[in-house]
């Protein structure tokens, strides 16, 4: 049994199946005891980890042993889906930024400059802008806008036998419905967290200038770039890659690694977000202790 | 197929046939006849190496099914599997449908399987209907879609699930045709004869003494021969089968 697995294109999706049978266990009566429930909880987190861990290395694992296979294939559907995850997203991603430069930036230069810390403008807004709320809010919104649908697209899929299609056309589902969604999601995240940063930076000089700030352009943008180094660059490119894989990963692991009926799909979307958030949420903290650490 | 245990492909753990003992030569005609929920679409899978037996051994061109795939892609191709319902990918048209499993095995762009798509559009009739999403195509031609996908890679082996299910009287005899056809090496383009298997639960239809009939009742499988040897078959299960069809007749 073990060795029909080991091999194929059915292997990567198989090998999930059993290590993610989470739904018969959620689907166990409820345990009467405290202690019980916690640790039914606790056991429940563990698998899920364990799964979602299982599924991003098969997944990196497709994305470096396919990456010339079907290529004719495979990379107008990462095109799509970088439109889809990045190019679609920007209309949206103009307002954020108005309003982050608005609500942020343009109040923060000026409380600065009311008490006379100006000069922490630029480390302030590398600290605020590129290193935390850019990175974050972008993975965030695209989580909602794209990594929802993933779920629904891949669970309707998965749902209606379009993944056993797949594998019985010969064609690896991972290599087919994920990795064109973790390539592009993971290039769009950081696209567009390029793109909310500038526009969140000069949409808050502008604001502050409308408020009569004493400060010119050029000191405004000489002091963040004097605040950043060559560390800001390396660590949010790493840090939105890693907001757009695992985004992917989760969403798509919900959608496609458990076997679903129709009814589930819902319930399954909502559970994806939430860990999806909570994924970004440590991701997130982890960067923080190596900003510290650098 | 050697004292095979079918499991369901939905829970591996419940046992759907036991013991099959079942061989198919290049070029034989199979119907494997059964009531609902007698396990058919789970041999189907089974036998392209969709899931693992329960127990035995499962043997297709000599090798493990199973291992079809990356260790033997090449394997994969020579066998189609055309499910009930079709199976349609949602999100794109019936001509990328068709397209698709040519283009990824292959590696070729949408303009250079466009030929042998229009090809296979044409031989199904299915030409005006190709740039439609199978959510706006009538249940009879998606399972001709369904077809075409399959033969586009030009299988040695096509294993039908139900193919007659739903499907109106003027689809029906096309199918019954096309298949024959298929069988004798006239259907596809580079004409071969293809082995045909085809799950039905209705057995009148595929009455034919070029083809061979088995049954799956009460979790057994049972090959029974030509349609003569089921006509006079004593088997509870075929006279369950042949008179669900005398019901529904009158």
């Amino acid at each position: 049994m073990a060795g029909f697995y080991a091999a194929g294109v059915r292997g990567n999706l198989a090998r999930t199946f059993e290590l993610t049978n989470t739904q018969l266990f959620r689907r166990a009566p409820l345990p009467r005891s405290y202690t019980d429930f916690l640790g039914r909880k606790l056991f429940l987190f563990l698998l899920t980890v364990q799964g979602l861990g299982a599924f991003a290395l098969i997944t990196l694992g497709v994305i470096l042993k396919k990456s010339g296979v079907a290529k004719n294939v495979i990379r107008p559907r990462i095109r799509q889906e970088i439109a889809r995850a990045g190019v679609a997203l920007l209309p949206m991603f103009s307002f954020v930024a108005l309003a982050l430069g608005f609500l942020v930036i343009g109040q923060t230069v000026s409380v600065l400059a009311k008490v006379g810390a100006i000069s922490y403008l630029g480390s302030t807004m590398v600290i605020v802008v590129v290193r935390e709320l850019g990175p974050l809010l972008t993975a965030v919104l695209v989580l909602a806008r794209v990594g929802t649908a993933n779920v629904i697209e891949l669970g309707t899929a998965r749902a209606l036998g379009e993944v056993e299609a797949l594998e019985a056309l010969g064609i690896d589902p991972v290599h087919y419905l994920i990795v064109p969604r973790v390539i592009g999601m993971a290039l769009g995240i950081f696209s567009l967290t390029v793109y909310l940063i500038i526009g969140a930076l000069a949409s808050g000089y502008l604001f502050a200038f409308l408020q009569d700030v004493p400060m010119t352009p050029g000191d405004y943008f000489k002091q963040i770039t004097e605040s950043l180094g060559w560390l800001d660059f390396a660590l949010l490119a790493l840090k939105t890659i890693a907001f757009g894989f695992f985004i992917a990963v989760v969403t798509c692991y919900h959608g496609l690694a458990q076997p679903l009926r129709l009814e589930d799909v819902s319930r399954v979307a909502v559970r994806a977000v939430t860990q999806g958030v909570i994924v970004c949420v440590l991701i997130d903290a982890l960067f923080i202790v190596l900003y510290l650490v650098a | 197929m050697r004292g095979v245990n079918v499991t369901a492909m939905r829970d591996a753990s419940f046992l759907v046939v036991e013991d099959v003992n079942w061989s198919v030569a290049a070029g034989e005609f199979w119907v494997v006849g059964g009531q609902e929920h007698s396990g058919k679409s789970d041999l189907l899978m089974l036998a392209a190496g969709l899931m693992p037996p329960g127990s035995g051994s499962c043997k297709l061109f000599g090798g493990d099914p199973g291992s079809f795939g990356e260790a033997e892609p090449t394997e994969r191709r020579r066998v189609g599997l055309v499910f009930q319902g079709g199976q349609l990918f949602s999100q794109l048209t019936v001509a990328e449908n068709i397209a698709l499993p040519l283009r990824y095995h292959k590696n070729l762009t949408a303009t250079d399987a466009a030929a042998e798509v229009k090809s296979l559009l044409d031989l199904m009739e299915l030409a005006p209907l190709a740039d439609v999403t199978p959510a706006n195509v009538a249940a009879n031609w998606r399972q001709r879609a369904a077809l075409a996908r399959a033969l586009i890679l030009k299988p040695e082996i096509l294993l039908l699930d139900d193919p007659l299910a739903g499907l109106g009287a003027r689809h029906r005899q096309w199918w019954l045709r096309f298949l024959d056809q298929l069988a004798r090496g006239h259907g596809q383009p580079g004409g071969q004869p293809v082995t045909i298997v085809v799950t039905v639960d209705d057995l009148h239809p595929w009455k034919s003494e070029r083809r061979k009939f088995a049954l799956l009742h009460e979790k057994k499988f049972a090959a029974l021969g030509s349609w003569n040897q089921v006509e006079t078959s004593d088997h509870s299960g075929v006279k369950e089968l042949l008179a669900v069809h005398l019901e529904t007749t009158i």
